[in-house]
């Protein structure tokens, strides 16, 4: 019988299986940063042991970074101190660190793959949930705990559990204006926030294979927000040609062996999964979410479903639907278009790569930011910055009334001062519109960095479609 | 780590579903640099209103609810990687969380903290909770080396599956680390071999 793509990786990884246990599962590659590491750390200190391959660790300060003045010291202590702990500890046990005042500073899952670290075939993981993102080319890259985070440090290996596998078909072509988020936000609404829950999850099918590398990472990014562990795309000539000549990526010789082995990276046509979901491309159109899971999402033109509509039935589910209505103070039957909006949060692990803001230029070009409308536009990273100046789409954005702020997680996760006020709305191109997630009594709703500058000009929700 | 015995304890419950782990511990308290202190701050924004003061609506905070098993409404814990939630559940000094469904790295935080999670029917956790709404203090009974759970009133009883490896580690209180530090050698022959 055939193999999958993943089983193909993880049976490359597996250093040892322990009988009626989990195996002991190499890592390639471990992405730290400030937040979840220095627990971590301690661990190894009182452990008395180094880090295993400090060569093998990629580390950034992304979590809890100020985005205004970088290079002033952060003004709060508990932020500050957890910072400057991670420069500490990346010192004390050699490993690299692209630190604020670094080029090559951003959110992790932004800068792994900018500097060709992420590469086919890899096993990968951070205390992150969102390492989902590497698996665009790939890989198996994965969320980890800290518990976890100190065992790679450790060993370079994990005890880890064969997931289930499942794959998730999207055939035909997308309407215009509808983009890589769209298309992850509509699988989401159909499967739910936890129909991926025990699986590994393969994206297949044209709608995915046309995307680029940066959309393939907006998809995989957010297998997590279906409770999948993580989600993969089998690399083709759009990967390699991604990868090629980025900072870590092989060179000469090597890049043809490495070719010549990530091109048999698919799974076979005769490899069976635990499950398989098949959805028509043509019925995707712009996408939003009006509820406090990402799997609360409807089309952009439509009307906020009821509990029996979505498919609620027990009491529980009713009521954790009018809890999300609550929150929202939405009602059933209500037209997401033309909501009054607070915010606009351009950013994030999901969107913030130099195409989401060439996306956003488009659409607010020659135009005005409204009045009522608060905007951040976050960048990854420092060379997603750089690339904004560069090619001329800061000055598109600029006339438009908006301003670049400097690369951290933001508001994806209001750690830092980035908050959106309790009650006001704001529509985020992030991954979570959990309660609270952006600030104490935000209402967040996820769309597309083309719906987010839409809405930002408009002053309400709006279609993107309509102004392109 | 504590050795896990059998534990017979009335439960909290909070029968909330989809409890994602920014609800068990919002991102603002996640600037510690050490393990301690997050229990606190388990479920602070459903425990506690903008004053600080205590919302006893919520069991956690209701005087009437009591003991060291958490039992919670279906896919507990989903969103972020982020051990801080299991490390919350853990100091609060809850020892067991039972839900119908629970989200991956959850479950792995949490057993790795020495917290077991018990996954049981929709049904059984149903009675449980209908259990607990007619007694607060009625015990439910944990006994993870025979995988069993039982709610002591009605005698009604359930097993539960845990990997094998996951029950030997709780049982005798070992951690994975260790468990590696030792695979050494292998790990190096399967470097060099590659
Ligand atoms: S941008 Fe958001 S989701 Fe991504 S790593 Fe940062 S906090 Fe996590």
């Amino acid at each position: 019988m055939g193999k999958t793509l993943f089983d193909k990786i993880y049976d490359k990884h597996v250093v040892e299986s322990i009988p009626d246990g989990p195996d002991v599962f190499y890592i390639d590659v471990q992405y730290i940063h400030e937040v979840t590491s220095p627990q971590a750390f301690d661990g190894l200190r009182k452990r008395g042991i180094p880090v295993a391959r400090p060569k093998q660790v990629c580390a950034t300060a992304d979590h809890n970074v100020p985005t205004e003045n970088q290079h002033l010291p952060i003004q709060n202590d508990l932020s500050r101190h957890q910072v400057a702990t991670l420069v500490k500890n990346c010192e004390e046990f050699g490993i690299e660190l692209y630190g604020l005042e670094h080029p090559y500073q951003g959110i992790v899952h932004v800068v792994g793959p900018e500097l060709g670290v992420t590469q086919p075939g890899m096993t990968m993981v951070c205390g992150d949930s969102h390492t989902s993102t590497h698996g665009a080319f790939g890989a198996i890259a994965f969320g980890v705990g800290t518990s976890e985070v100190e065992m790679v440090l450790a060993t370079q290996c994990l005890m880890q559990s064969r997931p289930k596998r499942m794959r998730i078909t999207v055939d035909g072509e997308v309407q215009k204006g509808v983009t890589a988020k769209d298309i992850v936000l509509y699988v989401i609404s159909k499967i739910t926030a936890a129909g991926g829950t025990g699986y590994f999850i393969e994206f297949a099918g044209l709608a995915f294979t046309n995307l680029t590398m940066e959309g393939r990472m907006t998809v995989c990014n957010m297998s997590i927000e279906m409770g999948a562990r993580g989600g993969l795309i089998a690399p083709d000539e759009t990967t390699f040609e991604y990868v090629k000549g980025r900072e870590f990526a092989p060179k000469g010789e090597n890049w043809d062996k490495a070719i010549t082995e990530w091109k048999e990276l698919y799974s076979d046509e005769d490899a069976v999964f635990d499950k398989e979901y098949n959805f028509d491309a043509a019925d995707i159109e712009p996408m939003i979410t009006y509820g406090t899971n990402p799997g609360m999402g409807i089309g952009i033109t439509q009307k906020i479903p009821t509990a029996a509509e979505i498919g609620a039935t027990t009491e529980k589910e009713v009521e954790s639907f009018d809890k999300a209505m609550n929150y929202m103070d939405f009602k059933p039957g209500e037209a997401m278009l033309g909501k009054p909006v607070d915010y606009v949060f351009v950013g994030s692990c999901t969107n913030a790569r130099i195409e989401d803001f060439r996306e956003v230029a488009e659409v607010v070009k020659g135009k005005q930011k409204a009045s009522n409308v608060t905007a951040w536009l976050v960048p990854g990273s420092k060379q997603v910055e750089k690339a904004i100046y560069d090619e001329g789409i800061a000055d598109i954005i600029e006339a438009a009334g908006f301003k670049i702020r400097q690369p951290g997680c933001s508001a994806c996760l209001a750690m830092n001062d980035d908050k959106v006020p309790a009650e006001a709305y704001c529509v985020s191109t992030s991954n979570r519109n959990f309660e609270g997630r952006q600030g104490p009594g935000a209402r967040t709703m996820l769309a597309s960095p083309a719906t987010a500058a839409a809405t930002a000009i408009a002053g309400k929700i709006a279609n993107p479609a309509d102004l392109l | 780590m504590e050795k896990f015995n059998t534990i017979i304890s009335p439960a909290v419950p909070v029968t909330t579903e989809n409890i994602d782990t920014d609800q068990i511990i919002p991102a603002r308290f996640l600037k510690a640099t050490t393990r301690e202190g997050f229990g606190d701050n388990l479920f602070r924004d459903w425990r506690f209103d903008e004053n600080n003061n205590p919302i006893t609506s919520f069991p956690l905070e209701n005087p009437k609810y009591s003991g060291n098993i958490l039992i919670a409404g279906k896919n507990f814990g989903c969103g972020s990687s982020r051990e801080h939630a299991a490390w919350a559940i853990a100091d609060y000094g809850f020892k067991v969380v039972i839900s119908s469904e629970f989200a991956d790295i959850f479950n792995n935080n949490a057993l790795n903290n020495g917290v077991l999670t018990v996954t049981v029917s929709p049904n059984f956790l149903a009675a449980a909770f209908a259990a607990i709404e007619s007694d607060n203090n009625t015990g439910i009974k944990v006994d993870l080396e025979n995988q069993y759970v039982e709610l002591i009133a009605t005698g009604e009883k359930e097993s539960f599956e845990i990997n094998g490896y996951r029950k030997e580690c709780l049982l005798n209180g070992y951690d994975n680390i260790d468990y590696l530090l030792a695979q050494k050698d292998k790990i190096e022959a399967y470097e060099t071999a590659r």
